[in-house]
């Protein structure tokens, strides 16, 4: 490790995390906007779920770098190509975990809402997204951390980020830059995976804190759901 | 022009099919990093998975492990081993496996871990021993969720498999990483399409053997997917 090469490119180093960080993130939220809708419509109507499901998983299957390159004579190098199929992973994850969010909500809650004179959206907005949120936020945080990981690969088309650290420590044989690139990677997921912790806690006040049950629950997700999405 | 027609501009042109830079080989290599890799990854952590389910000890540094694993990123862990270790069949091989492991070893913890413990009682109750418990009954129950970490494992070796090109290995990735340092977007888009058939007909593959190994009495049951 050079240690003096940090500080002498700081200036460097703080532009290509937020490139970074904008490119993990805005994928993931995305992918959030539009899983719930699309996740609520699957919980509703059944049959819908197992298309949307294949499609997502079909989606995911296909190698980032691939992906970019399709996209490339229709958006160009720019982070559009990247921000794209990073959505489309995340829906791979994000929606199982809306729907089962969805159907985490017990029946006599459901019942209890409708016998109070709650509509169909009232009770969807104020009871069953609310109860949903430990799942779906479950989701989110697979979504971000991947997101930001796999955004380094957008380097190689020339859409800059931290990945910029991997390809030119590469060239200059410079282990350092690497090294910094990559641990800088691996913080930021989790800096956003602990926002994304504190947000649950903050959302759902009525959770038992303490509890170690809640908190396995919540570190594990839906864990087939979870797994069968991730990276790409 | 779009994608489509850059890359079947590229491909439809004969001299790709031929030598040992040509689509058939270059295919061929991609399979075969695919598969050796996945196969030492299902080696070790199939039989870690199971019996971590089945003893419920390090549960908790399973579930971590999968979480920390989508956070490395594979461009930076592939650079910082070849320029460290220099090119050889380690510097892949080993981030390869190494990346394939966690989603494997956590699906195969929690399929075994996930049996319903009544059947779990039913298979001691008639004089089970631990083994025959785990071979005829938990893993049979447990294989969808073994298979489909397997799949995630190759959806990952897959990806990783093509951006190692940038580090010198063969396979479908030359084309792309090639192409992009020559600027001929044909070759890059053409790769990029083969990459897509080969991931989509792995994928295919493991649908097919989740068909197979799920145990008759369970088809009914399994989740969507």
């Amino acid at each position: 490790m050079m240690w003096s090469w940090i500080p002498s490119n700081a200036a460097l180093i703080r532009q290509l995390t937020l490139e970074s960080a904008y490119l993990g993130i805005v994928p993931a939220l995305l992918g959030l906007v539009i899983s719930v809708p699309l996740g609520i419509a699957c919980a509703r109507w059944k049959w819908f779920y197992p298309p949307v499901l294949s499609a997502a998983s079909i989606l995911y299957a296909l190698p980032s770098l691939a992906l970019f390159i399709v996209l490339i004579p229709y958006t160009g190098i720019t982070d559009t190509t990247v921000i794209i199929p990073l959505t489309l992973f995340s829906l791979c994850v994000l929606v199982p975990n809306v729907v089962d969010g969805m159907r985490s909500v017990p029946e006599p809650v459901r019942q209890a809402a409708t016998a109070m004179g709650f509509g169909a959206l009232r009770r969807l907005v104020q009871v069953e997204l609310p109860i949903a949120v430990p799942i779906v936020i479950a989701g989110l945080r697979v979504a971000v951390v991947s997101s930001i990981s796999l955004a380094s690969v957008g380097q190689l088309i020339g859409v800059s980020s931290l990945g910029y650290l991997f390809t030119d420590g590469f060239q200059r044989d410079f282990p350092t830059e690497i090294v910094v690139g990559g641990v800088l990677v691996i913080a930021l997921a989790l800096v956003c995976d602990l926002l994304l912790v504190l947000a649950t806690r903050l959302l759902t006040p009525w959770r038992p804190r303490r509890s170690r049950r809640a908190a396995r629950d919540l570190a594990i997700g839906q864990p087939a759901a979870v797994l069968s999405g991730g990276a790409g | 022009m779009s994608f489509l027609s850059y890359a079947w501009n590229w491909l439809k042109e004969p001299q790709q099919w031929h030598g040992a830079d040509g689509i058939p080989a270059r295919i061929l290599e991609q399979l075969g990093y695919t598969a050796l890799s996945l196969i030492i990854a299902a080696a070790i952590a199939v039989p870690l998975g199971i019996l971590i389910g089945h003893s419920g000890r390090g549960a908790v540094a399973v579930v971590n492990l999968a979480n920390a694993w989508r956070s490395i990123p594979t461009l930076g862990l592939l650079v910082l081993l070849v320029i460290t270790l220099g090119f050889s069949p380690l510097s892949w091989l080993v981030p390869l496996v190494v990346l394939a492991i966690p989603p494997i070893l956590v699906n195969a913890y929690e399929g075994v871990a996930g049996v319903d413990p009544e059947l779990k009682d039913a298979a001691r109750g008639m004089g089970m021993t631990p083994w025959q418990q785990i071979r005829k009954v938990e893993v049979p129950v447990a294989a969808p969720l073994i298979v489909l970490g397997l799949r995630t494992g190759a959806i990952f070796v897959v990806a990783t498999a093509t951006i190692a090109a940038y580090i010198g290995l063969g396979g479908l990735g030359r084309y792309i990483i090639d192409g992009l340092a020559t600027e001929n977007y044909g070759e890059v888009a053409g790769g990029a399409a083969l990459v897509v058939v080969l991931a989509l007909a792995v994928q295919a593959f493991f649908i097919l053997v989740r068909r197979l190994v799920v145990p008759v009495g369970l088809r009914q049951q399994g989740r969507p997917s």
